[in-house]
């Protein structure tokens, strides 16, 4: 696999370079043709200012972006080849939205049929056939939506660029779309990037994903590396649903046991060879940790540690328990309907396996499940 | 859902039929006005019965003011000729340097250019009077004075700032989203210029020159002390109405009916458009 797209010390500020806003922070990033990325952040994390400076839309203040073997940083949007679908759709409203699909292949003066059957193939994918003669302020946002996707896909470009290209969609046409869509680019061996706060697209569309926060690139990784090895706090706790249990812990040697205090009486023990030597030898050499645990990942156990039910919601499949624990709220899900009550209480078990470990003051991960990260 | 009570509705209309007539009273008295003669406007009691008399319009075309006791030369055609001309010229020339301006000042934020376009705006409040001595002076010595260029020049104060502000914010209002997905598509910003912000910001255009050109064809100071009669528009020629024997009202009134009817049809015109380009919601994201 050949590098399509190399992003290298990448910042963007608003205002003066030093000075401004810093919405985007020294990003370096490879993106292989082929793939498709998803950036994943809250609004203001800079992913939408990185996707621009990628199209040519907003100046890049410092670094390089190489696109297909060339330096594109400084090239006006029309010489970079790439295709993008916005956000807020942007279809010129002058023009139907069957034209406002074709505009770019018939600006390319591709023979009509051909750009006939282009546009019918990639509307009967977005399910927007019936409206290609209709203006678009006279059809709804979803399908203003679907059209400006269109646009994006239908184009032969270098790469595509997606901002929130679903947000405005019912969940079910969302999930039939998502899996077409990628089928779509997979099949055409077309490179994507896709900006969304949806961690279910970005885990569903996604290759590789890119964590952004405060405009730092926190992680960049497949959606399985995500989940199981975190690199950070932030990441951990960010991606998955419902958020990964924290708690502060201190560790200490009782007895040949790594005891972990989580303060207010719960202290869990480890057998000695519970953990690889050298996270034991991580963790007690830092003392001061914060420990997560995945909610499907805590189970219910007699030898467990106490906790107080306050909250169990019954979602259909799967129960949500809310338990105060230690100085703070462990949430547990289990897949079968849990027969506990407001107040009860409840006995937890964090397996070793299932911890994640992360620095108190840096956030960065020491270790995932029983070694090292 | 209709919820105005039929009470309401009458006095709605009653409203509006006060307000109408209040001002469109005395552009009706006018235009009667501009039928008679001075005997039958200056009698007391005044009446809408009279003779009418195109006397008035056929001097103002022919030239020949003829008043009571005599008989003297007008321009009002050519003052009517000299309206049209510089109005339409100082539009047309203060969109060609204002609408790109707008488009820079909406669309490019560089030093400066908020202070730019505010100085271009104070050319507004600062009284005409105080610019037109040093300018009379500078357009002897540069031989501008009493030339058309030169007054067109001097228009630009007035229309400039207006087309300059009022296009600026219609093109604002265009999402840039739209202008980036054309030239995402292939497309040099100039094109998308062409293509897609002019059209969207098309009604605004309109609606600016329209302004534009009310306010150059109304403008009386600049005229009146920087060009001679040959050059200058019906605001200042309207002067000559005022003779050794009297006041000629008839042959005002005729005058003010002949000035304002350009303005008004151009006014009509581009209603259509202007109400088009405001309910079209055509540029919303």
């Amino acid at each position: 696999m050949t590098v399509l797209l190399k992003l290298a010390g990448v910042d963007k500020f608003y205002g003066p370079i030093g000075q401004g806003v810093h919405a985007v922070q020294n990003i370096d990033m490879d993106v292989m043709k082929g793939e498709i990325i998803a950036l994943l952040g809250s609004s203001g994390c800079g992913k939408t200012s990185t996707l621009r400076m990628i199209a040519g839309f907003e100046e890049t203040s410092r670094g390089t972006i190489s696109l297909a073997g060339r330096e594109v940083q400084t090239l006006p949007p029309v010489r970079r080849n790439v295709a993008m679908a916005f956000e807020g759709y942007s279809l010129y409203p002058t023009v139907t939205v069957g034209e406002n699909i074709a505009f770019a292949l018939k600006a390319a003066k591709l023979p009509a049929a051909e750009v006939d059957a282009k546009v019918k193939e990639v509307t009967e994918m977005l399910e927007i056939t019936d409206i290609l003669h209709r203006y678009p302020t006279s059809v709804s946002g979803g399908q203003q939506q679907r059209a400006s996707l269109a646009r994006a896909l239908i184009r032969d470009a270098d790469l595509h660029l997606l901002d929130e290209p679903m947000g405005q969609l019912e969940p079910q046409l969302r999930t039939l779309l998502r899996g077409r869509i990628k089928h779509y680019i997979k099949e055409r061996g077309l490179t994507a990037i896709l900006v969304t706060h949806d961690q279910t697209e970005a885990n569903a569309l996604a290759d590789r994903i890119a964590v952004m926060e405060g405009g730092v690139l926190q992680q960049f990784a497949t959606p399985q590396t995500i989940k199981e090895a975190p690199a950070n706090l932030f990441t951990g706790t960010f991606v998955g649903e419902p958020p990964m249990n924290v708690f502060s812990a201190q560790a200490s040697d009782g007895g040949g046991q790594l005891q972990l205090d989580l303060g207010d009486g719960v202290h869990l023990n480890y057998a000695s060879d519970a953990f690889a030597p050298e996270v034991r030898a991580t963790l007690l050499a830092r003392k001061d940790i914060m420990l997560g645990v995945r909610p499907y990942a805590v189970q219910r156990d007699t030898a467990g540690a106490e906790a107080q039910v306050i909250a169990n919601q019954w979602l259909g499949d799967q129960s949500h328990i809310a338990a105060t624990f230690a100085r703070g709220t462990i949430v547990l899900v289990e897949h079968d309907r849990a027969d506990v009550a407001v107040g009860d209480a409840i006995r937890v078990r964090l397996a070793p396996e299932d911890l994640h470990v992360f620095d108190k003051d840096t956030g960065a991960a020491l270790s995932h499940g029983t070694h090292l990260a | 859902m209709n919820t105005t009570s039929p009470l309401e509705r009458v006095l709605r209309g009653i409203a509006i039929t006060l307000v109408i007539l209040f001002f469109m009273f005395p552009i009706f008295w006018i235009v009667l006005m501009s039928f008679q003669t001075n005997a039958t406007i200056l009698q007391v009691p005044p009446s809408i019965f009279f003779e009418p008399t195109l006397q008035n319009y056929r001097g103002l075309i022919t030239g020949q003011l003829v008043t009571d006791t005599s008989s003297l030369e007008i321009k009002f055609m050519g003052n009517l000729f000299n309206s049209l001309f510089l109005s339409t010229t100082s539009v047309a020339v203060g969109l060609v340097l204002g609408v790109p301006a707008a488009y820079a000042f909406a669309r490019l934020k560089f030093r400066g250019s908020e202070d730019i376009a505010f100085t271009l705006l104070s050319f507004r409040f600062a009284p005409p009077l105080l610019v037109l001595l040093p300018l009379t002076i500078y357009f002897q010595q540069l031989g501008l004075a009493n030339t058309y260029g030169g007054l067109i020049w001097v228009y630009q104060l007035i229309v400039l700032p207006l087309i300059l502000w009022i296009v600026r914010g219609y093109f604002e209002d265009i999402p840039a989203d739209i202008e980036y997905a054309y030239r995402i598509a292939g497309h040099r910003w100039w094109t998308t210029f062409r293509k897609i912000a002019l059209p969207l910001a098309g009604p605004g255009i309109a609606a600016a020159a329209l302004l534009a050109f009310i306010f150059a064809w109304n403008n009386f100071i600049f005229a009146l002390v920087l060009a001679s009669a040959d050059k200058q528009p019906v605001t200042v020629g309207a002067l000559a109405f005022i003779t050794a024997s009297g006041v000629q009202y008839g042959q005002i009134a005729a005058g003010i009916i002949l000035s304002i009817a350009p303005t008004f049809a151009l006014a009509l015109y581009a209603q259509r458009y202007l109400v088009e380009g405001l309910s079209l919601g055509a540029v919303k994201g």
